[in-house]
């Protein structure tokens, strides 16, 4: 792919995806996938602030030791609030769901998804999915955390277990039906002379992305069915007085939610390579290891489920084999890391917002991974486990590297998505009091989970609360850092200055087409003629200032 | 009917599938009538297996199917596969114990 000359950002009037039609109906019965993005960034947005909400309401317990704010119930419905609005509605559809959709068939020159009306139906089943939990969270709640373990969930707790599950439940065919619809598009409707080795690795991460979604979702679906027929019908599956095993439960629901934590990192992934690229004007180094290595990632994925298991019952030697297994994941996510800083040195490096995040991601996905590291180790397991060192670890994962990308590829595309350019000085400020924030927040809780404080209790010994207190502090700040790019990528809807069809000078068919795109996202079908991320050499100006 | 039929061994096939499937149905709950210890549970999931693959094989067209489609299948069984083997080799060495533990 040959690299388009900025443009200037003067955009004369014409037919987009924004203005094709207009009035609620013409979008929510739309079947574009720019649509149909759009729909589900305004629907991750709002899950994502009710878990926010919640969030935000368990530092406040935790400022101070005693349980002076809510009662230890009231606290575990709202840290489960948090949990599976964070990871079930917003974390695995994020990158997917909204930078996916609206993203591939751009990538490869379609002009849609394979299945319109099924990526509409996904929407729709997220939806349900995500208000019926949500009903059932504020019409009394749950209090299981997102992790639904029996045999409490199916015996013992009195929350709306069955009713959030069905939520879950419903929402994880959207799941499905999302990877079902990226795969048969990656293979089906790539543009002439797109051959694989030719793809962006943003494909190439959802494509292993939708692997998992597609192998690893009924999984979970039917699991909580399973609780939902003890709890209802005490089949006794999981309930040892009843002949059932509650490690099994654990054994099904990590065979799904631990490569989950891969549909989340994946697609972040995939943002990274796209952006370290473009902002260090240089090929990516390696494509067909980082290529690769987002296959391996997926595959392996399935195989280490059991390291959350380690104090379960588990047996030692399957507990050592996943030890073992666990390690190896290690392999394919240094590989993209090395890749990605191989790919910066001697690059034209050039330090605009996107590449602030994805360097944010990079050093907090690297801190995240390495303290993995610590998890796989069965002795220093035991010592940490259910601590906040975990909430430390998983947070570094899940927030520093999942949302540090998804806001990163926000900012890289927003030009495409909204033909509008985001104020430069904002989004640098957002970009340095996200990554001040976060660390803030979780850094001391892998301290004071070392020395010892569990997760999930609303009271803690006195001499942990100068480090809770730097915690819920650094949440603050993490929080004003989300609000600031909600306020101006609103406002620059209206007030943006108006964007060029390639404001970066980067390759990719993306970037070859008006923003924001036609309906039918190319007048002609492009043709690919070589290697994707072809940055000739020395600088070029782009057209952000 | 007949569009699906022609190239799929017709509909001959269909009807031989689907009173295969009654049979085996009844095969299941008279399976289920017989005190076979250890081995009730192999025979139900043998039986449900069968005619999964039947309706997967002749009735979704899968034996005809590109080998692309095999593929998706047989990934899927691959780690169906792994679900149960790997949860089986936590349960079958739940009493082994490591030496120094003895």
């Amino acid at each position: 792919m040959s690299t388009s000359e900025p443009v200037p950002a003067v955009r004369p009037a014409r037919p987009d995806y924004l203005n094709a039609s207009y009035g609620v109906r013409s979008w929510l019965l739309t079947s574009d996938h720019k649509r149909i993005a759009i729909l589900y960034l305004i629907t991750v947005t709002f899950f994502f602030a009710i878990g926010g909400v919640a969030a935000a309401l368990v530092r406040l317990e935790l400022l101070t030791p005693a349980g002076d704010v809510f009662q230890a119930e009231t606290y575990n419905k709202i840290f489960t609030t948090h949990g599976i609005m964070m990871v079930f509605f917003f974390l695995i559809p994020a990158i997917p769901a909204v930078l996916g959709n609206f993203l591939v068939p751009l990538m490869i020159g379609a002009k849609d998804l394979a299945f319109p009306r099924i990526n509409l139906l996904s929407w729709y089943l997220l939806v349900i999915g995500g208000l019926i939990a949500l009903w059932a969270l504020i019409h009394g709640g749950l209090d299981t955390g997102w992790t639904f373990y029996t045999p409490y969930s199916t015996v013992y707790s009195n929350g709306w277990v069955v009713v959030t599950a069905v939520g879950i439940f419903i929402a994880g065919f959207s799941s499905i039906l999302t990877g079902l619809n990226f795969i048969v598009t990656l293979h089906t409707m790539r543009a002439p002379g797109m051959t694989w080795t030719r793809m962006p690795l943003f494909c190439w991460g959802m494509y292993a992305t939708a692997i998992i979604q597609i192998l690893g979702t009924p999984v979970i679906a039917i699991t909580l069915l399973l609780v939902g027929a003890e709890r209802l019908f005490h089949l006794g599956i999981f309930d040892p007085a009843q002949g059932g095993d509650p490690v099994l439960f654990q054994h099904l629901f990590w065979f799904y939610s631990h490569p989950a934590v891969y549909i989340m990192i994946l697609p972040a992934m995939a943002v990274i390579s796209e952006l370290v690229t473009a902002f260090s004007r240089k090929p990516i180094f390696g494509y067909k290891f980082i290529a690769g290595s987002s296959i391996a990632i997926a595959a392996l994925s399935f195989l280490v489920w059991g390291h959350h298991m380690f104090v379960s019952g588990q047996s030692v030697y399957a507990g050592l084999v996943f030890s073992i297994l666990s390690f190896m994941v290690a392999i394919p996510s240094a590989i993209k890391v090395f890749n990605w800083t191989a790919t910066l040195y001697k690059g034209s490096v050039s330090y605009q917002t996107p590449l602030l995040y994805a360097l944010g991601f990079i050093g907090l996905f690297t801190f995240g991974g390495l303290t993995g590291l610590f998890l796989a180790s069965l002795g220093l397991d035991i010592h940490v486990h259910d601590t906040y060192f975990i909430v430390a670890h998983f947070h570094y994962i899940m927030v520093g590297g999942t949302i540090m990308a998804y806001l990163g590829g926000m900012h890289y595309w927003w030009p495409k998505i909204s033909g509008k350019l985001y104020p430069e000085y904002w989004s640098r400020v957002s970009a340095w009091v996200i990554f001040i924030g976060f660390n803030l927040t979780f850094f001391p809780q892998f301290i004071v989970g070392y020395l010892g404080m569990p997760r999930r209790y609303h009271q803690y010994p006195e001499e942990f609360q100068v480090l809770n207190v730097m915690s819920t502090a650094g949440a603050s700040i993490l929080g004003i850092g989300y609000l600031i790019p909600l306020v101006y990528f609103i406002w620059s809807m209206r007030y943006g200055k108006d964007a060029a069809d390639n404001p970066w000078g980067a390759t990719g068919l993306e970037w070859q087409t008006p923003s924001p795109p036609p309906t039918e996202n190319f007048v002609e079908t492009p043709v690919v003629s070589g290697r994707p991320y072809d940055y000739a050499t020395g600088r070029e100006e782009v057209a952000l200032g | 009917m007949s569009a699906h039929g022609k190239g799929h061994g017709g509909v001959g096939a269909y009807i031989g599938v689907f009173l295969t499937l009654m049979a085996l149905t009844l095969l299941t709950v008279w399976a289920a009538y017989q005190h076979l210890g250890i081995w009730n549970t192999p025979v139900a999931l043998g039986i449900a297996t069968t005619k999964a693959a039947l309706v997967a094989l002749i009735f979704m067209h899968l034996k005809d199917s590109p080998k692309l489609t095999a593929m998706v299948v047989g990934s899927s069984l691959l780690f169906l596969a792994f679900l149960i083997f790997v949860t089986a080799s936590d349960y079958l060495t739940r009493k082994w114990v490591p030496i120094y533990f003895r």
